[in-house]
């Protein structure tokens, strides 16, 4: 039975779209993550949801609507949000009208019934278990632009994601890569959603390079660590979902929650490491506790937002 | 102007004026406070958190609602003490709002029945109110905004300087974990007869449009309590006119044609820069 069940195509095709699309998810994620821009992400995949319900409107393919929309709306995002301070509010903006978008979409697509609802809830959950042979083939092509796109701009993006005044001393284009950037996050975003869903997207972008950056300091090695979580978490999920007795919980509950679990172990363990690091300088300091707390928060936030100096889990760039 | 007058003769756009009005003056309110907090994430994220407790309130067969307070009440909290910095707080956000997400899709698979309701919260529709949950909504729109007149000052305080507020002993990380909890709870309330998408619009389109536009704080949130009742009017009343367009999708529209071309051609209120140019010369 299990042995029949893992070698049917539908567990496959789910393997293979849900390998490459985590693959492609947490190498954008490292820069989504020293970026900040986990919002940007999430608003881009939920853009693209408006996207695709408007191709399929028109009776376009999905992913060339979640793509064009996607990519329209990070422009926007990219000139409207000139500082990282400013840009949640243009994000916020964007991603209401398009959400509004979508929904309008999906209420003309489904007009007369009251499924449009439901509709709505199969693309946000995606549907990694129909998976079909066609959707792989969009997938990996897509997923080929976007990382080659990634590896085209990598060391001035990573330069300039790390240390922006210097980038733009040096006369790298900072602005310009930022838009660029949300561009390629936007494709990736396009990919994900139509191959995994929003949901499952969103938890691949974010979780595997946020555990990755807490717990290593080397781009390089942050990277692979990301990739190998993002993969072995939807390994994961996919397996648990598959293997579970009785009844089975669906793929998205099973990898966001290992997603959540493994940003969180992360998180953990990276504190201790980091309170170890934080004793050993208090013993030697006799200032009063209230100055202490004070001193405490206040370093903490300067060592994470003074530009030139990586925060405490970034890693040492060099370029 | 005649039809317009002839629809307000039907309860349930009369309802859902009442319980939009009573919204959106609550949501301007905290939504002024989300903004120049910069939780606009938060904001996005709580009511699609709310989705996971209203699925899995009919699962065990208990209100949504209380569903809805725990888990968006539970969130808010972890949201406000694990994420301490910019960067974290972006990614703890993300990572939560997944999980509840992912959480919420397993209740509804479990839960074999009919679950209209919790798709409601997601693709909600302002048309749809009962007489009593708009009571519910309009007493916890006015909840809410009683206890953000309780910490106006100390959260002003500690929004524009936190490291002063620090210093002058005002629980800043208290407040910031109080402020979502507020904002949950508005999430909670308002999300089951609006959905998701339209809460979130009334949270961040009025207080964005308003702070570019005036700077002084009181000025501003009276700004976008103007303007959040304008759009829930004038969109509530063009979509029952049409009768197809969904409600969300007008006022969405209607609040980003507003703030665009704020956006574009009025020049950002001075205070925020003179706040964001403190921030950086202290960072």
């Amino acid at each position: 039975m299990t042995i029949q069940l893992l070698s049917s195509d539908i567990f496959r095709n789910a393997m293979i779209a849900g390998t490459v699309a985590a693959a492609v998810a947490s190498l954008v994620g490292y820069f989504v993550v020293l970026r900040a821009q986990a919002f940007a992400a999430e608003s881009l995949l939920d853009v693209s949801f408006a996207g695709a319900t408007g191709a399929a409107l028109f009776g376009v393919a999905p992913v060339l609507g979640a793509a064009i929309l996607g990519l329209g709306a990070a422009f926007g995002i990219g000139a409207l949000g000139e500082r990282a301070r400013e840009r949640d509010v243009e994000i916020g903006m964007v991603v209401s009208f398009a959400l509004g978008l979508g929904i309008f979409f999906l209420s003309l697509y489904a007009r007369g019934s009251a499924s449009h609802a439901t509709a709505g809830v199969s693309i946000l959950f995606g549907s990694l278990l129909s998976v079909q042979p066609e959707d792989i083939g969009r997938l990996c092509l897509l997923s080929a632009v976007v990382l080659a796109g990634l590896a085209g701009v990598f060391r001035p993006l990573l330069f300039s994601t790390i240390d922006p005044e210097a980038a733009r001393a040096r006369g790298v284009p900072v602005r310009l890569l930022s838009t660029l950037f949300l561009l390629i996050l936007a494709l990736a975003a396009a990919a994900g959603a139509l191959a995994v869903g929003i949901l499952l997207a969103t938890a691949l972008l974010i979780a595997p390079a946020a555990a990755a950056v807490r717990l290593t300091r080397r781009p390089s090695a942050t990277l692979v660590l990301s990739l190998c979580l993002g993969v072995g978490i939807i390994w994961g999920g996919i397996l648990i979902s598959f293997l579970w007795p009785g009844r089975h919980p669906p793929v998205g509950f099973s990898v966001s929650t290992l997603a959540a679990a493994v940003y969180f172990i992360g998180v953990a363990a990276s504190r201790r490491a980091y309170a170890r690091r934080e004793k050993t300088i208090i013993i030697g300091d006799s200032a009063e506790t209230a100055q202490w707390t004070s001193r405490k928060e206040s370093t903490k936030r300067s060592r994470s937002s003074v530009k030139g100096k990586p925060g405490p889990g970034a890693p040492s760039h060099r370029t | 102007m005649t039809g317009l007058i002839q629809l307000l003769r039907y309860p349930f756009i009369v309802n859902a004026l009442v319980t939009g009005s009573a919204v959106a003056v609550a949501a301007a309110a905290s939504g002024y406070f989300m903004v120049c907090r910069r939780a606009t994430f938060a904001g996005h994220a709580l009511p699609n958190i709310g989705f996971a407790g209203a699925a899995g309130a009919v699962l065990m067969g208990i209100e949504p609602v209380l569903g809805l307070f725990a888990i968006t009440i539970l969130a808010a909290v972890a949201m406000g003490v694990l994420a301490r910095d910019l960067r974290d707080r972006d990614v703890t956000v993300g990572v939560i709002m997944t999980f509840a997400l992912g959480l919420g899709f397993l209740f509804l698979a479990l839960y074999s029945g009919y679950a209209q309701r919790v798709y409601g919260i997601l693709f909600g529709s302002i048309l749809g109110i009962s007489v009593q949950a708009s009571r519910l909504t309009v007493a916890a729109a006015a909840a809410s905004l009683a206890a953000l007149a309780l910490l106006y000052r100390p959260l002003l305080f500690s929004t524009f300087d936190p490291e002063l507020a620090v210093a002058r002993g005002v629980p800043v990380s208290l407040l910031s974990v109080l402020f979502l909890v507020i904002l949950a709870v508005i999430a909670s309330l308002a999300v089951q007869v609006m959905g998701a998408l339209l809460l979130f619009t009334l949270l961040v389109g009025p207080a964005a449009t308003a702070t570019r536009i005036v700077k002084s704080p009181p000025a501003a949130i009276a700004l976008a309590t103007g303007l959040g009742l304008l759009y829930v009017w004038s969109g509530t009343m063009a979509a029952a006119a049409n009768g197809t367009i969904p409600v969300s999708f007008c006022i969405a529209s209607i609040s980003f044609l507003v703030y665009l071309p704020v956006r574009l051609f009025v020049r950002p209120a001075s205070r925020h820069r003179e706040a964001a140019g403190h921030q950086r010369r202290t960072a």
